[in-house]
């Protein structure tokens, strides 16, 4: 299928390309767009409720405003500030941080790095944004009906989410967000079938396994485990569902509620909490790998260096996917599971920190003797690594059975989860939006601004989320409305506050970025067609966006995507260009 | 608020000095590079000192936040196996400050020096198996240590205590908003209960026909612990999970309606002695509830008393049994 740069220039109505769009790079743009949108929500949520951290009981006037029936007198009510916890959390691991950050430059990189025309299947691909978008307007409605959003946490454990005498949220504000999360795994679960297919079937030619840049590796193990695990989330929705609304007891027992007992026997809510966890914790990879992925291949362009252990590195995204899959019970090391499983656990929980030393000590090892160039991109894939050290590290305590016990469920494991998988996904996405900004619009974002942008976020983002480990070492737990129930958490109170004044920095230092990325989108300077002097195959497509990506034959790949300063060559030789007379190839 | 307007104020130097290194002109700051990857030199010098200025302040931080509230977490563990997870604790976290100290001075140290100049050729250093395998290797050799201790640690607290050996069994009962404690009483043994009993008074649902249940003790509010004595808890809860988190005893276990949960600890000092060691006369030992559980979940609360045995039997005794 060859297209021509002519043939292209039928004309296309404003619906066809930009909203029923079945480009990969439309849709990569419409998933970003609305990811970070629904993120920007869920930052707000954030800042709310560390404004009632902060300052318990305090009035603040944007309560009023954002939150109305919420914030009675400018106050979170105690159920509300739970809805609000819940529902940031929902929409930043699921909306912005999977569709969001994977739908994005699964999208975009996926066909343009393996040398292929589009997706396998742009009808699914455009479907899969569809549903994605009417999953996120659902969950957007449920914050407006009657007894307010889901309250149950992100992680919605039955009893508490089944029975709305136990919170109102558990009212309509759940149902909603059970419709909300099936329609978001379907969207998931065919944009990731879509993501696998293309992958194996569509590369262009000589474009081998171990010549596949490294982005490619990790959306591919992504998707894998997306498809493996969100329909396990997707039948715990549905029986929940079926508890909620058809009277089955899959999870209720031996409950009492509402002045009455109730006419369920038998189930249990350990069941949910495994069928949850399957899910939730390759979940927790299905976030992070796409930014190491994303991390890898800026950390070898901007040190002008081949990225270390590229084999290995391979290797480890495999094996992190795989024992990904075996560990989901740490979760549930006190909830009176049996005391063998969390042995076993603990095991193959531990195991993780093999492949992720793999990946932190070979990013040192392609710094060392590099040449760095400080894009913004390259700025926000240096945190990264520093977020993926720092809390992954702190994951040694939280998957240990014995040191959990303690821990479990304080503000040591918000500390963690929200550095390791939290900033170190967020910065992947960032690096990747500033580096592959050119791409996607033909335009250039200021690097300065991108420069502030990356040093406000890290220390604010550090300010907020390192000292929760002290919380946690001090056994504050967290969802708690305010601690001052408890005098023994009473030394902590102007810790809360600088916390709190740190996320609203960080919130503040956002709108640098927002302000930067809509600039650049109508008036940064045109970008050139390789801004970064890279090998991989996207940086030869026409900076106009064609559809078929490439205006004549597919280029054929001829190396590995990380020859840069390979002794006796050029600076940097991109995949299409044959290897020379007697020269050996790199790996 | 003071607080803010200096974060503010810094942010606004911080801003300002951006302005200046651009030349004052504020167009500047808008500009692009002319030519992307020749990167102005000396904006990546600044880079690079950035991250070693950003090393060093991040270890101030840390150093702030240890020096005021360091002291305000949880003292020394006040039960047996709490020793324990404390020394596992104190070999874990060694190990990860070690690692964190470690990996960032490189970090930070390597971004700095190899900052972009334009007579270096990069090394073109694609893998090497031996160093590869060496960071396989020792990490492996870190988790060995660390999961036998752990493992035989976990083992050892999980295993239930022998019902007929000198222990006290306790009954914790969770509920919207508050805990409740059943004490098995002179038989030792708690009696049944059953949701569809519950009515009234009895909201724990005890049948009332169980002889084993006449002599079980129910007490809100606080309840006490002898010390030196091993503590067998039940866990049970009404309505939806509930946790009972009891971290100086380094406890923990969640209350799940259908479900009999356990966890066992032997307290070792008293409350007096614990207001001595953490030199704090209004220290209680407390009970939180540790899983979302709705509303109120922020206050619900139950306080413990550790004390001498005598005590505890007089306390004990004070309560009336469940028949009366």
């Amino acid at each position: 299928m060859d297209i021509t740069h002519s043939e292209h220039k039928h004309h296309e109505s404003f619906i066809s390309k930009y909203l029923f769009s079945r480009d990969h790079k439309m849709i990569a743009k419409q998933f970003m767009i609305t990811g970070f949108t629904m993120g920007f929500i869920g930052i707000i949520m954030s800042v709310l409720f560390r404004l009632q951290l902060g300052w318990p009981g305090e009035k603040f006037l944007i309560n009023d405003l954002l939150l109305g029936s919420w914030a009675n007198g400018g106050v979170i009510a105690p159920d509300k500030y739970l809805a609000l916890v819940t529902m940031h959390g929902t929409i930043m691991v699921f909306f912005m941080l999977t569709a969001g950050l994977s739908g994005t430059f699964s999208n975009l990189l996926i066909p343009l790095q393996i040398g292929a025309r589009d997706m396998a299947s742009g009808f699914i691909n455009m479907l899969s944004y569809w549903i994605f978008f009417v999953s996120c307007i659902v969950m957007l409605v449920s914050l407006g009906v009657e007894g307010g959003a889901a309250s149950s946490g992100w992680t919605i454990y039955p009893p508490l989410s089944a029975l709305p005498e136990a919170i109102p949220g558990s009212g309509l504000g759940m149902t909603l967000w059970l419709v909300s999360m099936a329609l978001f795994i379907t969207s998931s679960l065919i944009g990731s079938l879509n993501y696998i297919v293309t992958i194996l079937n569509l590369r262009t030619k000589g474009m081998t396994f171990t010549r596949l840049p490294l982005t490619i590796w990790s959306f591919l193990v992504t998707a894998i485990l997306g498809v493996l695990s969100f329909p396990v989330l997707l039948s715990a929705v549905l029986l929940l569902v079926f508890d909620r609304s058809f009277g089955t007891s899959f999870y209720l027992s031996d409950i009492y509620i509402g002045g009455q007992a109730l006419e369920r026997f038998g189930g249990s809510p350990i069941l949910f909490e495994h069928l949850f966890w399957f899910l939730g914790h390759p979940e927790v990879y299905i976030v992070l790998l796409p930014s190491l992925g994303i991390t890898s291949e800026i950390v070898s362009t901007m040190s002008r260096k081949p990225i270390f252990g590229y084999k290995f590195m391979i290797g480890s995204i495999l094996a992190i996917g795989g024992l990904s899959f075996i560990v989901w019970g740490h979760h549930m090391f006190v909830t009176g599971m049996n005391p063998f499983l969390g042995a076993v656990f603990t095991i193959t929980t531990l195991l993780i920190a093999i492949p992720s030393a793999i990946k932190v000590f070979n990013y040192l090892t392609t710094l060392w003797r590099g040449n760095i160039i400080f894009s913004p991109a390259m700025l926000f894939s240096i945190g990264l690594i520093s977020t993926f050290i720092t809390g992954g590290l702190t994951g040694l305590i939280l998957g240990d059975a014995t040191l959990d016990i303690n821990v479990h469920d304080t503000y040591f494991v918000v500390g963690h989860f929200h550095i390791v998988m939290g900033l170190s996904a967020v910065f992947g996405t960032f690096a990747g939006v500033y580096h592959w900004f050119p791409k996607m619009f033909g335009k250039m974002m200021n690097n300065t601004w991108g420069q502030i942008h990356f040093w406000i976020t890290i220390v604010t983002a550090y300010g907020v989320f390192f000292p929760m480990h002290f919380l946690g070492l001090a056994g504050v737990p967290r969802r708690y409305y305010t601690n001052s129930s408890f005098p023994m958490f009473d030394d902590f109170v102007n810790l809360n506050e600088i916390i709190s004044i740190f996320a609203i920095i960080a919130f503040i230092g956002q709108f640098i970025f927002i302000f930067n990325f809509l600039y650049s989108i109508f008036k940064g300077r045109k970008a050139s067609q390789n801004p970064w002097s890279s090998n991989t195959l996207e940086w030869t497509t026409p900076v106009e966006h064609i559809h078929g990506n490439w205006p004549g034959e597919i280029p054929e790949v001829h190396r590995w995507p990380y020859d840069y300063n390979k002794p006796g060559y050029e600076e940097f030789i991109p995949q299409n260009v044959p290897l020379k007379k007697g020269e050996v190839e790199s790996v | 608020m003071l607080l803010l307007s200096a974060f503010a104020f810094i942010l606004i130097l911080f801003l300002i000095t951006f302005f200046y290194l651009k030349g004052g002109d504020f167009k500047e700051m808008f500009k692009g590079n002319p030519d992307d990857l020749n990167f102005d030199e000396q904006e990546n010098k600044t880079q690079g000192w950035l991250f070693v200025a950003f090393g060093i302040g991040f270890l101030l931080f840390i150093l702030f936040l240890i020096f005021k509230w360091g002291g305000s977490l949880l003292p020394e563990a006040a039960s047996v196996h709490g020793a324990d997870v404390d020394s596992l604790m104190l070999i874990t976290g060694i190990i990860i400050i070690f690692v964190f100290v470690v990996t960032h001075i490189l970090l930070f140290v390597l971004v700095y020096k190899y900052a972009f100049n334009k007579n270096r050729k990069p090394a073109f250093f694609t893998h090497n198996l031996k160093l590869e395998l060496l960071w396989t290797a020792l990490p492996a050799m870190v988790l060995v240590v660390l999961i036998s201790v752990g493992l035989y640690n976990w083992n050892s607290i999980m295993t239930p205590l022998d019902e007929n050996d000198d222990i006290v069994l306790i009954e914790l009962y969770a509920k919207q908003f508050d805990w409740t404690a059943r004490y098995a009483g002179n038989d030792g043994k708690l009696g049944r209960a059953n949701v569809f009993l519950i009515k009234g008074s009895n909201f724990l649902g005890i049948d009332t026909t169980d002889v084993v249940a006449f002599d079980d003790k129910i007490v809100k509010n606080e309840f006490h612990l002898p010390v030196n004595k091993p503590v067998q808890f039940v866990f049970r809860a009404q309505d939806v999970m509930h946790s009972a988190y009891m971290p100086h005893f380094r406890a923990q276990m969640n209350c799940v309606p259908g479900l009999k949960t356990q966890f066992n600890f032997t307290p070792k000092y008293t409350t007096q002695e614990m207001r001595r060691i953490t030199k704090n006369p209004d220290f209680d030992y407390i009970l939180l509830c540790n899983k979302i559980c709705g509303m109120a979940h922020f206050s619900m609360k139950m306080k413990i008393v550790v004390e001498s045995e005598e005590d505890y039997n007089l306390w004990l005794a004070s309560n009336q049994s469940f028949k009366q």
